[in-house]
């Protein structure tokens, strides 16, 4: 068949994302003053408008059924619609196109456009977003509060300009709709070397509030509570790190320069803040972040400083400016003992995996998710980025553990779904008290029971050290 | 002004020495002999306990030079002329008379004798040594070994039985001899470097400047060098050590800035350098320290912690008083070295522990690291000794091999229950200190205790969860949960439980350990019962292999208090099923006590649902 002849597939698309407030602009003639943020921004005014009034619409009709709980989601063939109101009368709207299949026809007609409507794009994503939105600027009532509506919008736009372009629908997964958090396997003791250095470090720079600690972008420990950890993780790993190792892969700007502190070599540096601590220049400002408190929220410096593969997020009340000296002192005090620990940390990870031995494809692949500690692992993504997606298994498969995961969200109870997939494999879901387990199974000739106790084999090998429920 | 000695509060008193009663001190049985009108008027012996006292009537032949009991108070043997030795039996139902030996080296003196054992002494004279075996039943003595060898004088460490002989003209080649058990041996010689050589050549190495002394389980001599006009201007302690085989080596050299006249004592293994001009100075060995206390002219001082005042009839045991030396050390590792090898250290080293944990400046967790690492090597060293002990005795007497010793628990030996009611609980229940700082320091012992492969005692996790719990910090008690911090056991998977109501992730760390301490099914049942998971705990309790011994009323028990029929009827046909399998027939035991549930189960269903007992 001539190329020209061949399907041609697209994948989602953002289409509009934007952020209104129904009770601003309530006079005629002034209805866009209820729009804090729009993208694409070049859109016409009147679109606009009107796509804001739209939303307006279907929750206010949707609200007469169920007062308290609006319309989450409108899907239609062509695209669907996300509405989310995380604060009282600030809505967050996502309008995402549905992937499509074009087929092209004979004889020059146009060619047929096929939508495909079940694809995992999960209304998670606009908490998600505010979350993220959240951790940077405060709420939306802080920031009005702060400076009016002016500065809100100033500070949307600025946000989402860098954010939208960090939002990549073709590569979502069940894994983001989890939006969990991988945890790096370690011993014991490693653990406990890392604790000391946590607490040394906080005790001899007593500003530092809060303090969390990755090692391959995989945490180890939070001070943080875990719902601000989720997102400062989800940062972290989405969008800090990548934009760091991607020139590290490239070879440029190499970080393998050692830093000489005292006679001790270091690998060490500021991923946010100061480039270069010896540039005469340099500036020491370093993003800040809200986290929840008792009672509201507070502002935070975020240093992140890394040597090796091992970061560690440092948190300081924003109240305090902070000097080159301090920043100095961090890195003369964090750089040492850090690369130290990352050397340690990445000699016992080999030797753990020696001890293993050496890694045969396994018949399966899992993911799995606890909801109690956010803990996500899964063999069958390779590289999970958010430009970058490798996962090992079909897209269809991947389909059909997003379906699975939309029945366990339906019911509370435990429950195992078991899947005969089109090509052979079996897919299977167990959801036990918080947990969730999606394996995938390549025994095209098993039954129904053979599949059941394959699954349970599993569970006793992998899982034997957590109460999972038959 | 602070004081790091003093003598014991209770010292042995004796008559005080007059012109009518002679007083001995013999430094291997620490005995003070008080000799009245030479032993005819009495001889009372006291020793450093009653035990150890004895009072006699001897005759009076002439002055008396040196007396000396065997070990054990067996023999006694007195010295009242330069040629020969008496003795007198004092083991029961021997004969009681004196007899004689005489030294067999002619011309030469006896300038002293030193017990080796029970029955064994050897005989120092100028012209050698003679060493004897005494024959109590046959009232004589027998010759093991002799050595010729010219002697100027003599000093002898009764805890090694080893002698030490001044040799040469000007006396500073000292030959030492080892005593066991009926041999003597011959250890190699060695030379003290005198300050000055005299020419011509003279005695210049004064018995009074030697002193043998066993720090640390090794023996060392220890020479108090004089200061000259030539060298150094001060006086010196130099000490040699002198093992048991090899060559003697010159190891360490105290100064002592000061000149005078000094006098030597071991207290704790620690050395103790008397000034006599009314100051005590006080040396640790490694770490020179001085410092002022009064100090009498009169006292005499003896190896190796002795000091005697024979014109007041004191004898006093010097003591080191460790609290005020705390203060003295600013490097807290090395202050608890320095603890560590103490006598009576434990408290002090605990109130230590609890004065850094107190301080407010920054930078203490490095050192708190340090203090507790030094404690737990000690405390492991110690674990090990037991362990190896308890094996060596599980595995019974091995030939040829001495029956195993049981290791001694030193104060030094710091446990973790010491260290919970001590320090570590009284620091958390102190006002005004940070959570974060608290949380740091146990994390800091556990650490300590890991390193060490030290088994962590649960009383300390409490302390942990307690401390978490007071200050909500339920998301960093996960983590430490999750990376399996806290070990798993059943009384900590029961307090999680306890938390459920306030931290409900609680409930699922709970279940996680029980399921991997892999004793704890019935537990995991009775959790899983009181949430109403009664098809969960029967899947599980069959999935473990343990469905036919569980009790079928609890189960239904539970089935019953859901209200859920259908769950009533599953669970209830289940264990009809179950008692088919096991005894051939549905029924239950009356044993099982569920009357009641077959009763209801009527009600419910009617009869015919029951299992019919099938027909053979």
């Amino acid at each position: 068949m001539a190329s020209g002849m061949q399907e041609k597939q697209y994948t989602p698309s953002l289409l509009n994302f934007f952020v209104y407030n129904p009770t601003f602009g309530q006079k005629e003639g002034e209805e866009e003053k209820k729009i804090l943020f729009y993208h694409p921004s070049d859109v016409e005014k009147n679109e606009k408008i009107r796509n804001v009034g739209l939303c307006e619409a279907i929750v206010q009709f949707t609200r007469t059924f169920c007062p308290t709980k609006p319309a989450k989601s409108l899907h239609t063939q062509k695209n669907r619609q996300f509405f989310f109101e995380p604060e009282d009368n600030f809505w967050i709207v996502m309008v995402v196109r549905n992937p499509m299949i074009e087929k092209p026809n004979k004889d020059g007609k146009p060619p047929t456009v096929e939508y495909q409507e079940e694809e995992i794009i999960d209304p998670l994503l606009t908490l998600i977003t505010f979350l993220v939105l959240q951790l940077f600027n405060g709420t939306f009532g802080r920031q009005m509060e702060a400076g009016g509506v002016e500065l809100l919008i100033q500070k949307l736009e600025k946000f989402f300009y860098r954010y939208l372009q960090t939002l990549h629908l073709q590569s979502c997964d069940l894994l983001d709709v989890f939006g969990g958090i991988s945890f790096f396997p370690l011993d014991k003791m490693t653990y406990l070397k890392i604790q000391s250095f946590v607490n040394r470090v906080e005790e001899s720079l007593s500003l530092i509030k809060y303090t969390a600690f990755l090692y391959n972008d995989q945490l180890i420990w939070s001070g943080l509570e875990q719902d601000d950890m989720r997102i400062l993780y989800k940062y972290l790993t989405t969008s800090l790190f990548p934009r760091h190792s991607e020139p590290e892969l490239a070879g440029r700007d190499s970080p393998l320069r050692p830093e000489v502190a005292g006679n001790l070599l270091h690998y060490g540096r500021f991923l946010t803040g100061p480039t270069n601590l010896k540039d005469p220049e340099a500036k020491f400002r370093f993003p800040k972040i809200f986290v929840s408190t008792e009672d509201g929220y507070e502002e935070l410096h975020l240093i992140v400083y890394k040597a090796m593969s091992a970061a560690a997020c440092f948190m300081i009340s924003a109240s305090v400016e902070l000097t080159r000296d301090f920043c100095e002192q961090l890195d003369g005090l964090v750089g040492p003992q850090l690369t130290l620990l990352a050397s340690d940390i990445c000699e016992q990870f080999t030797v753990n995996r020696r001890i293993s031995g050496p890694e045969k494809e396994p018949q399966f692949k899992f993911i799995y998710f606890n909801h109690m500690n956010l803990a996500e692992k899964s063999t069958i993504h390779m590289r999970k980025t958010a430009s970058v997606c490798l996962t090992s298994v079909h897209p269809d498969l991947m389909k059909i553990l997003g379906d699975i995961n939309c029945d366990f969200a339906r019911v509370d109870e435990d429950e195992e779904i078991i899947v005969k997939a089109m090509t052979d494999y079996w897919v299977v879901g167990k959801k036990s008290d918080q947990r969730e387990l999606y394996v995938i199974l390549n025994q095209k000739n098993a039954n129904l029971i053979e599949v059941n106790e394959e699954v349970k084999r599993l569970c006793a090998t992998q899982f034997n050290n957590i109460f999972f429920l038959d | 002004m602070e004081h790091y000695l003093e003598l014991c509060e209770n010292p042995v008193q004796f008559e005080n020495a007059s012109s009518v009663n002679n007083v001995f001190f013999d430094e291997a049985n620490k005995q003070v002999f008080a000799v009245r009108s030479g032993g005819a008027t009495g001889v009372v012996v006291k020793g450093p306990d009653d035990k150890s006292s004895v009072a006699f009537r001897m005759d009076d032949r002439g002055e008396v030079k040196c007396i000396k009991f065997s070990i054990g108070n067996k023999i006694l043997a007195v010295q009242r002329t330069l040629k020969s030795v008496d003795f007198i039996n004092f083991i029961p139902d021997y004969p009681h008379t004196e007899f004689t030996q005489e030294c067999k080296t002619k011309n030469a003196s006896v300038l002293g004798f030193c017990w080796t054992s029970w029955n064994e002494l050897v005989f120092i004279t100028d012209q050698g040594i003679e060493f004897y075996q005494v024959l109590p039943d046959k009232r004589s003595l027998k010759q093991l070994k002799s050595q010729s060898i010219n002697v100027n004088w003599y000093q002898f460490c009764p805890e090694t039985a080893v002698l030490l002989l001044s040799t040469t003209v000007q006396g500073n080649v000292l030959q030492p001899f080892a005593f066991k058990s009926g041999t003597m041996s011959k250890m190699s010689k060695f030379e003290i470097e005198l300050p000055v050589v005299p020419k011509p050549a003279k005695l210049s190495l004064s018995e009074r400047d030697i002193a043998m002394a066993t720090i640390y389980g090794q023996m060392f001599v220890m020479y108090l060098k004089h200061h000259s006009r030539t060298n150094s201007p001060t006086a010196e302690v130099v000490l040699y050590h002198l093992p048991r085989e090899g060559v003697c080596k010159k190891t360490h050299v105290l100064k002592l800035n000061t000149t005078g006249k000094f006098a030597l004592n071991i207290v704790d293994n620690l050395v103790v350098v008397h000034h006599q001009s009314s100051q005590v100075g006080l040396y640790y060995l490694y770490l020179p320290l001085v410092f002022d206390t009064l100090y009498s002219s009169s006292w005499s001082v003896f190896q190796p912690d002795i000091i005697i005042s024979a014109s007041e009839g004191y004898l006093w045991y010097l003591q080191v008083k460790l609290p005020p030396t705390v203060n003295l050390l600013q490097d807290k590792g090395k202050l608890m070295d320095f603890l560590l090898r103490r006598r009576e250290c434990k408290m002090v080293i605990l109130s230590v522990c609890s004065q850094i944990l107190q301080g407010g400046e920054k930078g203490r967790l490095p050192i708190v690291a340090t203090v507790f690492d030094k404690l737990n090597q000690v405390y492991k060293e110690y674990l090990e000794a037991e362990q190896s002990y308890t094996a060596a005795v599980e595995s019974g007497p091995s030939r040829g091999s001495a029956a195993p010793k049981r290791p001694v628990r030193t104060q030094a030996v710091v446990d973790q229950s010491d260290m919970y009611t001590h320090v570590l609980s009284p620091f958390t229940e102190r006002k005004g200190v940070s959570h974060k700082f608290i949380i740091a320091v146990l994390m800091e012992y556990i650490r300590s205790l890991n390193q060490f492969q030290i088994t962590v005692q649960h009383f300390l996790y409490e302390l942990v969860i307690k401390t978490l719990v007071q200050h909500g910090r339920f998301y960093m008690l996960h983590q430490f949960l999750q990376y399996h911090v806290l070990s798993d056991s059943k009384p900590l998977a029961c307090l999680l439980l306890s938390l459920e109501s306030t931290y409900a992730p609680a409930h699922q760390l709970s279940l996680d350990m029980l399921k991997r301490l892999s004793t704890a099914n019935d537990e995991i049942v009775e959790v899983l019962l009181s949430k109403q998971q009664v098809l969960g705990a029967l899947r599980f309790i069959r999935s473990v292999g343990g469905h036919d011994n569980v009790s079928s009323r609890k189960f239904l028990d539970a089935a019953r208090q859901t209200g859920d029929q259908m769950l009533f009827y599953t669970v209830f046909r289940s264990f009809q099923q179950r008692n088919q399998r096991l005894r051939g027939s549905p029924g239950f035991n009356p044993g099982e006590h569920c009357e009641e549930h077959v009763v209801h189960f009527k009600q419910l269903f009617g009869d015919q649902a029951l299992i019919k007992p099938s027909t053979v």
